[in-house]
């Protein structure tokens, strides 16, 4: 790893275990940072560092920031590899999990739970069936798009824009059925928020990011490769039917986590992994871990914003995310258009 | 060490090749030539195993193509596309160094710096090593991949026309570095366009039309000017000039 890989890697370690720890303090019961660790510290069995004075601190921490804190890096770091993820399989720097429609797939399922109140999963429904939606339509999209054994990239993100329509239909249509409480509960799904998480949602989610960042790694290497095309990659002896599946499988399984518990928070997977390559250059080796840790410290200063910008109110996360990632999208569009390695 | 046996493909029901027999042997530099359209892309594909024959066999030592597996073949043959393209901006040293990538976790990985600093000396690209691949031009992309290439080191070399948009001189580096390769024991097969430096640097022409073989050997067997005329539908002349063949065609002033 070269030196500025090293550098950039643990800068942002540091920038993010600085922002949790200011974050998880800040909020209508403000602790200070020392009181903040002193908690988490005594939480975990070691006794050092000041307790919170204020007698509601320890419990504000444990139970409502903490958990919202973690979720916040959780899905920030799965959403940020995702996009790293899919726009090495796509060899193109504009995919973002949206694209091949796990987002819409998503939220129509979920939707279909918040307007017909199925509950055969008690709490979980809308999050498992959010992530069964994501995950089938991932899979449609790319079974869809195979033709004699292989994946036109082109027909691959062109069959996700046609799903995506449909799936933003199906949606459209449960908004039309659905009572004001439902139509309610379904947009501020789709705006996105982290209000509200607890521990089990944590719980759920860790062990899909964990694993889902930990496969993006295994097939960095590969993914380089593939940036010099199909047949090339072929020709150094990538199996590349196989690394597609496997990382489309990836990219599936992250967003679904992400998007279940969090909502729909746009652009994240795309902001974040341009970034780094603008500062490590495009080896998946280092993109992966550093845009899973720029993703995680990205989406907690945005929570943290969404939630302390305005007194007594909280802001959808995912409109934060849209109202920079949008221009951001709109830039690159323009920028990639110029370069002629944009295109591919 | 690649046998190819009345090998027929056709693409969209369109007939690319028919019945193509040939074969490539260690230690020599074959030219396919031929005029646009005669197959010689699609001949290479098949030899590379990208493109399944609809008829006939391909082996590659002994063993069918489709039946190598993509690592071990990777370590057998490398192929220079005859497009550069990458979806990243990566380094021209990291795209040399793609190419060692089927010796991961084996013996040789050891070696991996040593290859591809030789390869880049040997491609003359050491200049462009921290440039990044889609700012260079054509030809200087052409040399990066040539060199990924080489950095494979493989016992088979496929080129699609290594030499398009190469000047004069790297022209002649890389097919020196082709005959280099031959003399080390490879068995490379490069589509030319240039049928006087097929005739300086192969061992033998393999000349393709609409999809056949027409004529197939050395340089000064099948470098007739009848029937290359023939084939490009354009009349030459064959002259030799110092102990050397070249090609011209003949220049029809109206």
């Amino acid at each position: 790893m070269s030196l500025r890989a090293g550098a950039l890697i643990g800068g942002l370690t540091v920038a993010l275990v600085a922002t949790v720890v200011v974050a998880a303090g800040r909020g209508q019961l403000a602790i200070p940072p020392a009181e903040v660790v002193g908690s988490f510290l005594h939480g975990i069995g070691l006794p050092f560092g000041p307790l919170p004075e204020h007698p509601q601190g320890d419990v504000t921490l444990w139970q409502v920031r903490f958990p919202r804190v973690v979720l916040a890096v959780l899905v920030g770091a799965a959403l940020s590899a995702a996009g790293a993820l899919m726009q090495g399989v796509f060899g193109n720097p504009l995919a973002e999990p949206g694209v091949v429609g796990v987002s819409s797939g998503a939220a129509f399922a979920a939707a279909i739970a918040i307007v017909y109140q199925l509950t055969f999963f008690g709490a979980w429904t809308i999050p498992v069936l959010a992530f069964l939606g994501g995950l089938v339509t991932t899979v449609s999209v790319y079974l869809l798009s195979r033709a004699d054994g292989r994946t036109e990239v082109v027909t691959l993100v062109l069959t996700g824009i046609a799903v995506n329509a449909l799936a933003g239909a199906g949606l459209a249509l449960m908004l039309f059925l659905g009572d004001t409480q439902a139509r309610e509960e379904i947009v501020f799904w789709q705006l996105g928020s982290l209000n509200g998480t607890r521990w089990i949602y944590v719980a759920v989610v860790a062990p899909f990011v964990g694993l889902g960042v930990l496969g993006a790694l295994i097939v960095a290497r590969s993914l380089d490769l593939l940036a010099l095309g199909d047949r090339a990659a072929r020709h150094v002896g990538v199996n590349v039917e196989r690394l597609r599946m496997f990382s489309i499988v990836l990219v599936a399984m992250l967003t679904a986590a992400a998007v279940s518990f969090a909502g729909i928070i746009a652009f994240v997977g795309l902001v974040v992994p341009h970034l780094v390559r603008m500062v490590v250059g495009p080896g998946h080796r280092v993109l992966v871990p550093a845009s899973a840790l720029g993703g995680a410290l990205l989406l907690s200063l945005a929570d943290l914003f969404a939630r302390t910008a305005v007194p007594y109110a909280e802001l959808p996360i995912g409109m934060l995310t849209s109202l920079v990632g949008g221009p951001f999208f709109f830039w690159l569009l323009r920028r990639s258009r110029r370069s002629a390695g944009g295109w591919a | 060490m690649l046998s190819l046996s009345e090998v027929s493909v056709g693409l969209a029901g369109h007939p690319i090749l028919h019945r193509v027999s040939t074969s490539v042997s260690p230690g020599e530099v074959v030219a396919l030539v031929g005029p646009n359209g005669a197959g010689k892309t699609t001949l290479l594909s098949v030899m590379a195993g990208d493109l399944a024959p609809s008829a006939g066999t391909v082996t590659l030592d002994g063993t069918p193509l489709s039946a190598w597996k993509q690592l071990p073949l990777a370590r057998r043959r490398a192929v220079l596309p005859q497009e550069h393209r990458l979806a990243f901006g990566f380094r021209a040293a990291e795209v040399v160094r793609m190419g060692r990538a089927p010796w991961a976790r084996t013996a040789s990985e050891a070696a991996d710096d040593e290859v591809v600093a030789s390869a880049m000396a040997r491609t003359d690209i050491e200049p462009l090593a921290s440039r990044t691949f889609p700012t260079l031009s054509g030809g200087e992309k052409g040399r990066t991949s040539f060199a990924r290439v080489l950095a494979q080191t493989t016992p088979l070399v496929l080129l699609d026309e290594p030499t398009a948009a190469l000047d004069l001189r790297h022209q002649d580096q890389v097919l020196a570095e082709a005959r280099r390769l031959a003399s080390g024991g490879s068995a490379v097969v490069a589509v030319l366009h240039d049928l006087s430096v097929a005739a300086a640097y192969a061992d033998r022409i393999v000349v393709l039309a609409a999809g056949e073989i027409v004529a197939d050997g050395p340089p000064r067997e099948v470098l007739d000017a009848d029937l290359i005329g023939t084939v490009y539908e354009h009349p030459v002349d064959v002259i030799e000039h110092d102990g050397r063949l070249l090609v011209v065609p003949s220049r029809i002033h109206p």
